[in-house]
């Protein structure tokens, strides 16, 4: 699956309780869409460690990082070892 | 003394001076008080009168802070709702206190008003952060530009002639109430100022203070951080949430700030980050309210911030604060939500309403000019919780809490007398969740408990029984709660059983509920 379905997923799935979110553009923001608080930062961040072996550090969790599909692929594309 | 004068009377005396920071935004005193003058006078325009209510429904910003005094300086009763509260509810809130004007957003009235605000006829206008854009729905309502109105040299800056006394409505807080509806909390100018007056004092605030809040207006720990801050002519430093707090943490380093108000999972998840590199030596003070912290997270948090004070509090919207526990006596009795604020009175009645002595478990009681003046339009729920005090005519609080005192007068909580959860620092009352629960077609009964949690304090989870023959999976209904509920509100987990565990007597037994959930977790 592609990183940002990928990460769609994992968002609808958990914040939107897998309501539809086709209404969610990849550069919407999570804050002001209501989606994530400071708990959901926190599954987020779980989620990105284990599912791509990326160790996040307490200075990484910021919206350019993690408020929006677009800049989660970017932040996580950056993280991963380049082919 | 009127609210509004806090923002008056430094915007006299530190016109110049930093009033309020949103985001790359900062507002000197004199500018947002003429912000403020201005929408004032658009608000007295569209017909708003001495004493009309008017709710103010955005995310914390400065459109939003200048729009609280505005209505106050117009001699209206502000209300502040939680900017992610649904339609129902907002409507609900709007027709309940007959609203005459709506402040929002363009963004949060397509999400919530759409076709919705057609059946609150009360409003005379809705004012607009944002621009009135092609995207905003037709409610039938005379739309007005607030960014305009704000910044308008058209409109007089200067203050108006006071409308208001200090015994007038200066506010309605909504808060959960046990029937499911929410209550609005009636507070007058006098209840505000004294409750400012009795904080600010304690906590020693002065002119030099930075006030960091990340906690939502509509929670009054978060409005009083903006009021008392403008009070003392101090500095508010206003952010949407703590959903990144390491954005948080750079703001307390960069903008140099004294003052930290925060909710135990706040401290939940400070303490889960590596902060051994970061460093606040500006940092004065920490305040912490809505449910104690556990020792363990009060001893770390001093290690993290070494040059803050730390005052574990204890309150209730219907007198704001009860109570402090000086930072001196944190080692030496760290379950105490410490004692009375200054010019208050509180003591522990038993069930005939006689005070007890130390070590007796009773109700919580509340005397002094911070009580609330009652429930909006609600007598009966009113006389529930105001009962006569010593003087004629007086009335006192009775919190609903249970508590004990040791022999030096100190507070220890002991449980409440009814089912309300706290979570993540708010009220949640169990009943508006089970309403929405019992409105899914599939359910046959359902029930709302708290079970402890580490982050949350308590996490809200439900009890769901199946009409036979139906399916529903927890994600349904997690999904129907959070289109209807505000996010605090909605269920961290859902548990289907065949029947809903009941005492003798028919009745839902939640203590049962709460046991069989802790074997489970």
């Amino acid at each position: 699956m592609p990183l940002n379905e990928e990460l769609r997923q994992f968002v609808t799935d958990n914040f939107l309780f897998g309501r539809n979110s086709a209404g969610l553009a990849d550069h919407d923001s999570f804050l002001d869409k209501g989606i994530i608080d400071s708990t959901g930062v926190l599954e987020l961040v779980a989620f990105l460690e284990q599912r791509y072996g990326i160790h996040m550090q307490d200075h990484d969790l910021l919206p350019e990082n993690l408020d929006s599909i677009d800049n989660l692929a970017r932040f996580v594309g950056s993280k991963l070892p380049r082919n | 003394m009127q609210v509004e004068s806090f923002l008056e009377q430094s915007a006299h005396s530190l016109p110049h001076k930093t009033a309020l920071v949103c985001g790359a935004r900062r507002l000197a005193y004199r500018e947002l008080d003429e912000s403020a003058n201005r929408l004032a006078h658009s608000l007295i325009a569209a017909g708003v009168q001495r004493g009309d209510r008017v709710a103010v429904y955005l995310e914390n910003s400065i459109e939003a802070v200048a729009s609280i005094f505005a209505i106050l300086k117009a001699g209206g009763v502000f209300l502040v709702i939680n900017p992610t509260t649904k339609a129902d509810k907002l409507c609900y809130i709007l027709n309940n206190c007959r609203a005459k004007g709506l402040i929002t957003d363009g963004r949060r009235l397509g999400a919530s008003g759409r076709g919705i605000l057609g059946d609150v006829l009360c409003l005379s206008a809705v004012w607009l952060a944002g621009g009135i854009g092609e995207d905003v729905p037709a409610t039938g309502h005379r739309l007005v530009d607030l960014d305009a109105v704000l910044r308008d040299t058209g409109l007089p800056p200067q203050a108006l002639p006071k409308r208001a006394i200090d015994i007038d409505l200066a506010a309605l807080i909504y808060t959960s109430g046990s029937t499911g509806r929410p209550k609005g909390v009636m507070l007058t100018h006098l209840n505000i100022v004294s409750a400012a007056t009795s904080i600010t004092t304690y906590l020693e605030n002065r002119t030099e203070d930075i006030i960091l809040s990340v906690l939502p207006l509509s929670f009054d720990y978060g409005l009083y951080q903006v009021l008392m801050a403008f009070k003392i002519g101090g500095t508010v430093v206003l952010e949407r949430s703590f959903t990144y707090p390491s954005k948080a943490l750079d703001i307390l380093v960069r903008e140099k700030v004294t003052g930290f108000p925060i909710v135990p999972t706040m401290a939940a998840v400070l303490l889960q980050m590596d902060l051994s590199a970061f460093q606040s030596p500006s940092l004065r003070y920490i305040t912490n309210t809505a449910a104690a912290l556990p020792t363990e997270h009060i001893r770390r948090l001093r290690d993290l911030f070494p040059s803050a004070k730390l005052y574990s509090m204890y309150g209730l919207t219907e007198c704001k604060r009860v109570s402090y526990l000086p930072p001196e006596q944190l080692d030496v009795r760290p379950a105490s939500i410490g004692r009375g604020m200054p010019n208050e009175e509180v003591y522990i009645v038993d069930d005939e309403g006689n005070r007890v002595e130390p070590e007796i478990v009773g109700e919580l009681v509340v005397r002094g000019a911070n009580v609330m003046k009652g429930y909006w339009e609600l007598p009966e729920e009113t006389d529930k919780v105001l009962k006569p005090g010593p003087l004629p005519g007086e009335k006192v609080l009775h919190t609903g809490d249970l508590f004990k005192s040791d022999e030096e007068g100190y507070f220890y909580f002991v449980g409440r007398k009814d089912d309300i959860i706290k979570t993540r620092g708010e009220k949640v009352s169990p009943r508006e969740v089970e309403d929405v629960l019992h409105s899914i077609p599939e359910v046959a009964e359902a029930a709302v408990i708290g079970v402890p949690d580490p982050l949350l304090g308590q996490a809200i989870r439900a009890v769901i029984s199946l009409r036979e023959g139906t399916q529903l999976g927890e994600k349904d209904v997690l999904s129907y709660c959070a289109a209807r509920l505000e996010d605090f509100m909605v269920p961290k987990s859902v548990a289907f059983v065949s029947s809903l565990p009941k005492t003798g007597s028919g009745k839902v037994s939640k203590r049962e509920m709460a046991v069989s959930a802790g074997e489970t977790i």
